[in-house]
């Protein structure tokens, strides 16, 4: 029966038109199939999630969250954004279960190969107009911008979620 | 005239002899979209610009002087790649109204070859996701949710069974491909995102070796990682579209130099000089029973036709996805901070300061993922965490692509794994657990291959107990793309994988149940 399935499956010969549906067996046949070698897929999961989780970090500070913030230009939200950041972090600190001694940080894939420089010419350009069409604010040639070298306000005056209850 | 709209090769035949004009392929596609809008996988169909490049491919097909093989083929294009004077949105506020100038690479050459651009498809926001359920526009339906091979198995006797999602994040893509509304379609991949939705929605899904491809107009995600995918409705096809895609690119220094040599795939009979591993890590918790079977039969079908099948392992595996998530936020930081509404894309109206005009813009602009993953990604920055998160992790990677240094090293040709761990979730189950817990358990069997830079395909297999589609994937040696879509073609036409039979009324309103829902006549 089994080695009838597999001799269907093999058949090449074209015009068989019929759409064929991978015939599943039940999976103890799989494993235990009589006069079949042992597939070489594993039976059972080659690993498990979290085994050595390590402690919990600390939380991160309202400074440190602050400062992302800052450096980001981008908000939290709510509690539910901080909240996010934690879990990123900790599903990342399993990265330090990985012994890394003597190995040497990949930048790129391609770090065996030449990177190669061309000649410097202008082959195009004077495109303005077209890269102008996207900006909402614009004068003449220029992007309009609003006043520069403000810093954004402390903690406690902005807006932000982070200044708490 | 029954054309088997299957196999591209085929259209272009008809094409070829008159049997079907460019035109007539373009308006049934056109036709298509508008009876499948449910799905939501297009955000723009180009429908004035698709029939007037249909009606120079015409021309040209009269002249007798067709471009090529692609010449008069619909395409689509997975909206995070520019394309000139169509809106490219990212599925985001922060691009929504953004008209790209120019034309990317990939998407140039696909229309030097004659190819007809339907629209740009459906993603997650900025390509961050594994469901193609977080932009703005909506999330994408999986074809096959509308099949009748799901529909005989959901048990549901008057109430419409519970859709079911593409994959992601090129979900647009894949459903259009599947659907049958393109021949192929573009997608992107930097963790899966090509290869997921291809196995769940039952087409070809191909991400070349990084280098091979140009990036030159897809917006970045990670630099490191990115590429451009291909998702076709058969090997032969994905072959086809990446011959007149890959090569050198000035505009792209992350191109290889090499040569590139588009090649036709010769029709395997003996795999016996063939030499398959079976990485044993690829086993992951969670791994649906049927999967395994699924990837078991494959195994042994390998070894009965004479290939040599081994077990190999991949130690570092299980530390990919963290790997990924490290690298990935922190480009991301990077890559994002180019959106601040001064030279493109959405803009705040707050005028205090620029720094305020920025945070405003930015506010307003991305969504609850995309702000996340900035937000991981400068912590990781950070000079505090630096070296303890961003080094760390790319060593790590160097572990991961030393793993797979020494297995092909160690004489095997090409790695068998499953592509996704289960088939297709219904949506409203889908969305119980948030983006970053779906993609760290979604990515986990893909996204060694981006951290590496290999090529890997996925090739739908069989349908599982739901009805729904399953596939396994081929990994194979940097830029030995024609040895993995050979053993890919063999592979697909010994499981002969079924048609979708899609139930779908018509445009013209009357209902149409296909049997042969590739005929488009």
């Amino acid at each position: 029966m089994r080695a009838l399935y597999l001799g269907r499956w093999l058949r090449t010969a074209p015009g068989a038109a019929r759409s064929r549906r991978l015939p599943l067996p039940p999976a103890r046949a799989v494993l235990t199939a009589p006069g079949a070698s042992p597939a070489p897929v594993p039976p059972r999961p080659a690993w498990r999630h979290g085994e050595q989780r390590p402690p919990p970090q600390h939380k991160v500070t309202v400074e440190v969250l602050d400062h992302l913030e800052r450096l980001a230009l981008v908000d939290f939200r709510d509690a539910e954004g901080v909240e996010r950041l934690q879990k990123a972090i900790q599903f990342a600190d399993q990265l330090h279960e990985v012994n890394t001694d003597g190995v040497e940080p990949m930048d790129s894939v391609l770090e065996d190969r030449c990177l190669y420089l061309r000649e410097d010419d202008v082959t195009e350009g004077n495109c303005t107009n077209e890269l102008l069409k996207n900006a909402r604010e614009k004068v003449e040639e220029y992007f309009v911008a609003p006043p520069g070298n403000i810093p954004l306000p402390k903690l406690e005056e902005r807006d932000t979620f982070l200044q708490g209850p | 005239a029954a054309l088997k709209g299957e196999l591209r090769f085929q259209v272009s035949v008809a094409l070829k002899e008159g049997r079907v004009t460019p035109t007539e392929l373009c308006q049934r596609c056109l036709s298509l979209i508008k009876s499948t809008k449910f799905l939501n996988a297009y955000i723009t169909v180009a429908e004035e610009t698709a029939l007037k490049q249909a009606e120079e491919s015409e021309k040209r097909y009269r002249r007798g002087q067709p471009l090529g093989v692609l010449d008069g083929i619909p395409v689509a294009v997975k909206d995070n790649f520019n394309t000139a004077g169509i809106e490219t949105t990212c599925a985001s506020n922060m691009l929504k109204g953004y008209i790209s100038p120019y034309n990317a690479t990939v998407v140039q050459k696909l229309l030097d070859q004659g190819a007809v651009l339907l629209g740009k498809t459906n993603l997650d926001e900025f390509a961050m996701g594994s469901g193609s359920t977080d932009g703005i526009f909506g999330p994408v339906r999986n074809p096959w949710s509308y099949s009748r091979q799901y529909k005989e198995k959901s048990h549901s006797e008057d109430k419409e069974p519970n859709w079911v999602i593409t994959g992601g994040s090129s979900g647009g893509s894949a459903a259009a491909v599947s659907s049958f509304t393109c021949f192929a379609a573009l997608g992107s991949d930097t963790g899966g995102s090509t290869r997921n939705p291809a196995a769940h929605c039952g087409v070809v899904g191909l991400k070349p070796t990084y280098g091979l491809i140009s990036r030159h107009g897809l917006i970045p995600l990670v630099n490191s990682m990115d590429v451009p995918g291909i998702l076709a409705r058969c090997v032969d096809d994905a072959s086809v579209v990446l011959g007149s895609l890959a090569g050198h690119d000035p505009k792209d220094s992350t191109t290889i130099q090499d040569n590139f040599k588009p090649f036709e795939l010769p029709n395997l009979t003996d795999v016996s000089q063939l030499s398959i591993g079976i990485p044993k890590e690829y086993h992951a918790p969670g791994l649906s029973s049927e999967i395994l079977a699924l990837w078991s039969k494959a195994a042994d079908l390998f070894k009965n036709a004479g290939a040599k099948v081994i077990e190999v392992s991949l130690p570092h595996t299980r530390y990919s996805i963290v790997c990924y998530h490290v690298l990935c936020t922190a480009e991301v930081a990077s890559n994002m901070a180019r959106f601040d509404g001064l030279e493109y894309g959405h803009r705040s109206d707050m005028k205090k300061s620029t720094e305020s005009m920025y945070a405003a813009t930015r506010r307003e602009g991305f969504n609850d993922v995309v702000r996340g993953r900035i937000l991981s990604g400068n912590y990781f920055l950070l000079k505090q965490n630096y070296e303890n998160y961003f080094i760390k992790a790319q060593k790590v990677r160097r572990l991961i692509a030393n793993d797979f240094v020494k297995v092909f090293g160690s004489g095997v040709d090409i790695l068998l794994t499953p592509t996704t761990l289960s088939d297709a979730v219904p949506y409203v189950e889908f969305i119980k657990e948030d983006n970053r817990t779906r993609s760290a358990q979604d990515d986990i069997l893909t996204q060694a291959a981006n951290m590496a830079g290999l090529p890997a395909i996925n090739v739908p297999t069989g349908l599982s107990e739901r009805g729904l589609p399953v596939g396994l994937q081929f990994i194979g040696r940097s830029f030995h793309e024609k040895q993995l879509l050979t053993v890919a073609k063999w592979f697909e036409k010994q499981v002969k994988f079924p048609m979708i039979q899609l139930e779908v009324k018509r445009h013209d309103h009357s209902a149409c149940h296909n049997q042969k829902s590739a005929s488009f006549s």
